[in-house]
């Protein structure tokens, strides 16, 4: 596109007719995008701050502003909600972190019987996702349940090691990738110096990895904070339950729907995440490309 | 474990006249955490191997032996270098991703559900609780209630002991309990003596109290202790009577066998059943049972080929919305574009779950506000009709993973080599052949691997499709759980019984081991074409 067009139309009738059939209508079609992108969530917030509570009937945006539905969260569990999921997305997350750089930096740095084979198999293995096999997770809690109940049915710390499960297979060759970029020079170096492996690991690699550590951070917690299935069948308790197995029985059923509260605690669960999302949106995308070329 | 190590080469430049090598100081804070976090999983591994010794457990016990021997090897030896770096997280992609993929494949080949729950001696015992009778000549005993937060026992005396057992918990001695002159227990350490009178008043405790089981000991056969009015308690003995060499059990009453038959049940010779059995190997028969029997395999036909529909669908529409938006916006010339860009990737920013089930609220016949905003107040049944369902689901996951498509194609088309560009418009090519030549071929290239994930994704996506139809409506005329929305992976769920209702998990694992199939092609698939294996 080196052609230079101006910003805005020229004076000229031919020059705005070219303006127009050029540029100008992008200008339109984006304000049509963009109320479909933004309309349900424009709604949500509305229907947030309307007292009676319900989706219904508020047809038009913003007719009252109440914080009557925020206050009433106060009455429900939903901060217990927020506070287990923050705790299990967070434990999952720098669990995942954690197992994934040891795993990418032995991968990357040392040369050992079976690595090879190793990568091959965890490519493989991470391709067939934990939450099909949820029968045979429900299976395994409860037979680990007799043993240590702390690893349980309606355990957070089970569903917290049943997401580290997967934490070997969807991280390592993201965390692989970006290891394999940090010159291996510096290692050598620091290891004339009589820095032992583990130093080099803690003190020299982890501080130059940061990114994909944040990257890999956030996707797991992300994952986590938006997992139904496995936390449905692992927290039965309510006190026990996630944002997204709580706010899904609020709205489920049809006669007792409480959408007013729905909307509220979406606006609140969501807005870390949206913010989270939208300043780091770069990275996580490259990070997302990157981890889903599986193959 | 951050070592402090590091600091001596440091503290050593000081000395000018020692190396180094010299200057290393025994073992550092390093090997303390090391020791310390090795202490704590020692402790807590043997605790568990105990446990699972207690409950009889032998494979989770085999297992914590190896993982615990492993770990210490790994962590103490010179040799295992890169294991210390791999081993916590094979531990647990051993335990939970690993074992979980091979005992869906074991499952699949049983009968493991509601009926068949667990091994042979698991169903004997529950046989001979279930066959419980109170027969005339047995002993009462003075009994008093007990609780202990939510958990409810009895406490008994016999022979001036008292004992406390709880349904878990079989009968057993405790020490420093008091009695009255009728020898009915009055304090029991560690427990609260529920009052009579609140027995009297409460309704919903006497219900659980007259249904409350105490097992007298670990042994089903020696029966339980139960109460009728929460004063005296008499022992339940079965009457059945189970031979663990013949592998019988025999009626005592009515003086019939049962004996094990390969279905994991014990049958009498005329054909009757006991309700409770073991699980057994039965070969392929999941398999056979869902594609030939006629309540299941028209169902998950069609179930099958919306699962597909579903996944393709949703990958072309977003995908080609994504690259249409992203070729249209990807100009420089535009004003605002940070602002658009933000916009457009607002329903991917929002947590999933909660898209769903506020499109779910939106949609709605009665109330939602699409009908009433977009269709005039028109009752357009949206989760309700089979073909409508469909299109709302396709329609809410376009809006959901369109942004997704935006920000990668965007990205790529930024990355396309301009010379090469150049290069065609120098050439004479025109806008639509640089696109359809030059511009989609190299777009391809990168995101037809993204493509083929988000394939893999959406085939499983089991959380759009349970927040916002539950994989309802419901198919008319079968009697079983699945619904014109359903994908596999929810019809497995409806299946399988976790949340209640029949559990049928050998059913629900075989029909997990095709998804693993269908995935497990397609990835090969995609090996083929990127070759991604060769580049390790």
């Amino acid at each position: 596109m080196a052609v230079p067009y101006p910003e805005v139309a020229p004076p000229t009738p031919a020059g705005r007719r070219r303006w127009w059939a050029e540029i100008g209508w992008k200008y339109p079609l984006a304000a049509v995008i963009m109320f479909y992108a933004a309309f349900p969530l424009v709604y949500a917030l509305s229907a947030s701050l309307n007292r009676r509570g319900s989706l219904s009937g508020s047809t038009s945006l913003f007719q009252e502003i109440s914080l009557v539905n925020y206050e009433a969260l106060g009455g429900t569990r939903f901060w217990t909600w927020v506070g287990n999921t923050l705790l299990i997305g967070g434990a999952a997350a720098f669990g995942a972190v954690l197992m994934g750089a040891a795993a990418a930096y032995a991968f990357s740095r040392f040369r050992f019987q079976g690595r090879r084979a190793s990568l091959t198999s965890l490519l493989i293995i991470q391709m067939f996702p934990q939450t099909v096999a949820f029968v045979a997770v429900f299976l395994l809690l409860i037979a680990l349940g007799n043993v240590v109940p702390a690893l349980g049915l309606n355990s957070k710390l089970a569903l917290i090691c049943v997401y580290l499960g997967g934490a070997l297979g969807a991280n390592t060759f993201l965390m692989y990738g970006f290891f394999n970029t940090v010159p291996k020079e510096i290692d050598e170096a620091a290891r004339i110096d009589g820095a032992s492996h583990a130093q080099i690991f803690w003190r020299l690699i982890m501080p130059l990895v940061l990114p994909i550590l944040a990257v890999v951070g956030l996707l797991a917690f992300i994952s986590a904070f938006g997992d139904f299935i496995l936390a449905r069948i692992v927290l039965t308790s309510e006190d026990n339950w996630t944002l997204a197995v709580g706010m899904y029985q609020w709205v489920s059923n049809q006669l007792t729907s409480r959408w007013g509260l729905f909307a509220a605690g979406a606006m609140v669960g969501a807005l870390p995440i949206l913010a989270l999302f939208l300043s780091l949106q770069r990275y996580i995308v490259g990070g997302l490309s990157a981890g889903s070329v599986k193959g | 474990m951050p070592v402090d190590q590091v600091q001596a080469p440091q503290r050593a430049r000081g000395t000018a006249t020692e190396s180094h090598a010299r200057s290393w100081r025994g073992p550092g804070w390093g090997f303390v955490a090391k020791l310390l976090v090795m202490m704590l999983i020692n402790a807590f591994g043997v605790t568990a191997i105990l446990s699972a010794y207690q409950v009889g457990a032998w494979v989770v016990l085999g297992a914590l032996v190896v993982l615990l021997v492993a770990a210490d090897w790994v962590y103490f030896s010179r040799r295992a270098l890169a294991m210390k770096y791999l081993f916590p997280g094979l531990v647990f992609l051993g335990a939970f991703q690993v074992f979980t993929l091979v005992y869906t494949g074991y499952v699949a080949f049983t009968n493991y559900g509601t009926g068949h729950l667990g091994s042979m001696q698991q169903a004997v015992d529950a046989a001979l609780i279930q066959g419980e009778r109170r027969t005339d000549d047995s002993p009462t005993f003075p009994l008093a209630v007990v609780r202990d937060g939510d958990v409810l026992g009895f406490a008994v005396s016999a022979d001036g002991e008292v004992r406390v057992g709880t349904p878990e918990e079989p009968l057993g001695p405790v020490d420093g309990a008091e009695v009255d002159d009728e020898g009915v227990p009055t304090a029991v350490p560690g427990w609260e003596v529920v009052p009579r009178a609140e027995l009297f008043t409460d309704a919903e405790l006497q219900e659980r109290v007259v249904e409350l089981r105490v097992p007298v000991s670990d042994a089903a056969e020696d029966g339980s202790l139960r109460t009728r009015e929460g004063a005296t308690g008499a022992v339940y003995t079965s009457n059945l009577e189970w031979d663990p060499d013949a592998l019988t059990i025999t009626d005592t009453e009515a003086g019939v066998v049962y004996s094990p038959d390969d279905r994991g049940n014990f049958v009498s010779p005329d054909g009757e059943r006991l309700p409770t059995g073991w699980y057994v190997q039965v070969g392929f028969e999941n398999f056979v049972r869902a594609f030939t029997d006629g309540a299941f395999a028209g169902p998950l036909l069609q179930v099958t080929l919306w699962t597909f529909g579903f996944a393709i669908l949703t990958v072309l529409s977003s995908f080609g919305l994504g690259l249409l938006f992203a070729i249209i916006y990807n100009d420089p010339r535009l004003r605002g574009r940070k602002l658009i860009r933000t916009v457009f990737i607002l329903p991917y920013a929002f947590p999933a779950f909660m898209s769903a089930l506020l499109w779910r609220g939106m949609l709605n016949s009665e109330f939602g506000v699409v009908n009433e905003w977009f269709f005039l107040g028109a009752n357009v049944d949206w989760l309700g009709d089979p073909w409508l369902a469909k299109l709302a689901i396709l329609w809410v996951n376009l809006w959901l993973s369109y942004p997704y498509w935006f920000l990668v194609c965007t990205g790529a088309l930024q990355a396309l080599p301009p010379d090469t560009m150049e290069a065609a418009r120098v050439d004479g090519a025109g806008r639509w052949r640089t696109f359809r030549s030059i511009t989609l071929p190299l777009l391809l290239i990168s995101t037809a691997p993204l493509a083929i994930a988000s394939f893999a994704f959406n085939f499983n996506n089991f959380t759009i499709i349970y927040m916002l139809t539950e994989g309802g409506p419901a198919f008319r005329g079968t009697s079983v759980p699945m619904g014109s929305t359903d994908i596999l992976i929810s019809a497995i769920y409806q299946l399988s019984g976790v949340q209640g209702g029949r559990a049928d998990y050998g059913l629900a694992s075989a029909l997990s081991i095709v998804v693993f199939v269908v995935i497990g092609v397609i990835s090969a698939v995609a090996f083929r074409r990127t070759r991604k294996l060769e580049e390790i």
